[in-house]
């Protein structure tokens, strides 16, 4: 599967060494990994909650694969995405992608991530010692999306 | 003489994140006695509510939606059976 949605952690080494099983003609891997900071706008998070979009969400996933995979000349890509209750420090998601060259395969992983901050429909919602808020988008997010 | 009933659109409205807990609800079926309504259309029977439905879907507030877990744009139109989700600017990764 190019996507995962889980509750469960990953091992990071483990995906890339799946992913790349097989294809000798893998030059590049680039992986990109998201973990969940301790502050956030000035603040201590204590827990970071994921909610999600059954349905919706692997296959938002999936259309940003198939379209990281027209746009760029690449091998394979992998997304997995955590969802439910996280803590400072734990990791939240994985990008993979191998490709002969280092250039495409950097760019599809970029790609991928300002792709996903903006269209795969998850949300973060901070618990804090001041209470409860839902992380606001920003628009830096938009701006790196439209450079694609 | 043409039945009403041929141009109920029926949707499966979805309510997510922090537009769930404003509208206290997750969901609900919605039918709209109209011809090829739109996502705007949508979003003004609801405005018209009044309380936290105008007050998240006034003009210029930031909201997301889905038909069929696709995204979709305002002037989209939408369908018998439709799901329409309706969610703030996502923020996961």
């Amino acid at each position: 599967m190019p996507v995962r949605v889980q509750t469960g952690d990953f091992d990071a080494g483990r995906e890339i060494a799946s992913l790349r099983a097989g294809d000798r003609g893998v030059g590049a891997i680039a992986v990109f990994v998201g973990n969940v900071r301790d502050r956030n706008d000035d603040a201590d998070v204590g827990r970071l909650t994921l909610e999600h979009y059954p349905g919706m969400t692997e296959a938002a996933l999936e259309d940003i694969v198939a379209q990281a995979k027209r746009r760029f000349d690449i091998h394979d890509v992998l997304v997995i995405h955590r969802v439910g209750a996280l803590a400072p420090g734990d990791q939240i998601v994985l990008v993979a992608v191998t490709g002969s060259h280092r250039g495409a395969a950097f760019d599809a992983c970029e790609f991928t991530m300002d792709y996903l901050k903006t269209r795969a429909p998850f949300w973060k919602k901070e618990r804090s010692k001041d209470g409860e808020r839902w992380v606001e988008a920003r628009a830096s997010d938009d701006e790196a999306a439209a450079r694609w | 003489m043409r039945d009403a009933t041929e141009t109920a659109v029926r949707l499966r409205l979805v309510y997510l994140a922090r537009l769930r807990e404003a509208f206290d609800s997750s969901g609900e079926t919605l039918t709209l006695d109209q011809e090829a309504p739109t996502i705007d259309d949508v979003a003004g029977r609801l405005r018209a509510r009044g309380g936290p439905w105008a007050d998240e879907l006034a003009p210029g507030r930031a909201v997301r939606f889905a038909v069929n877990h696709r995204l979709a744009r305002r002037d989209d139109t939408v369908s018998d059976g439709d799901e329409v989700a309706i969610f703030p600017p996502v923020t996961g990764g």
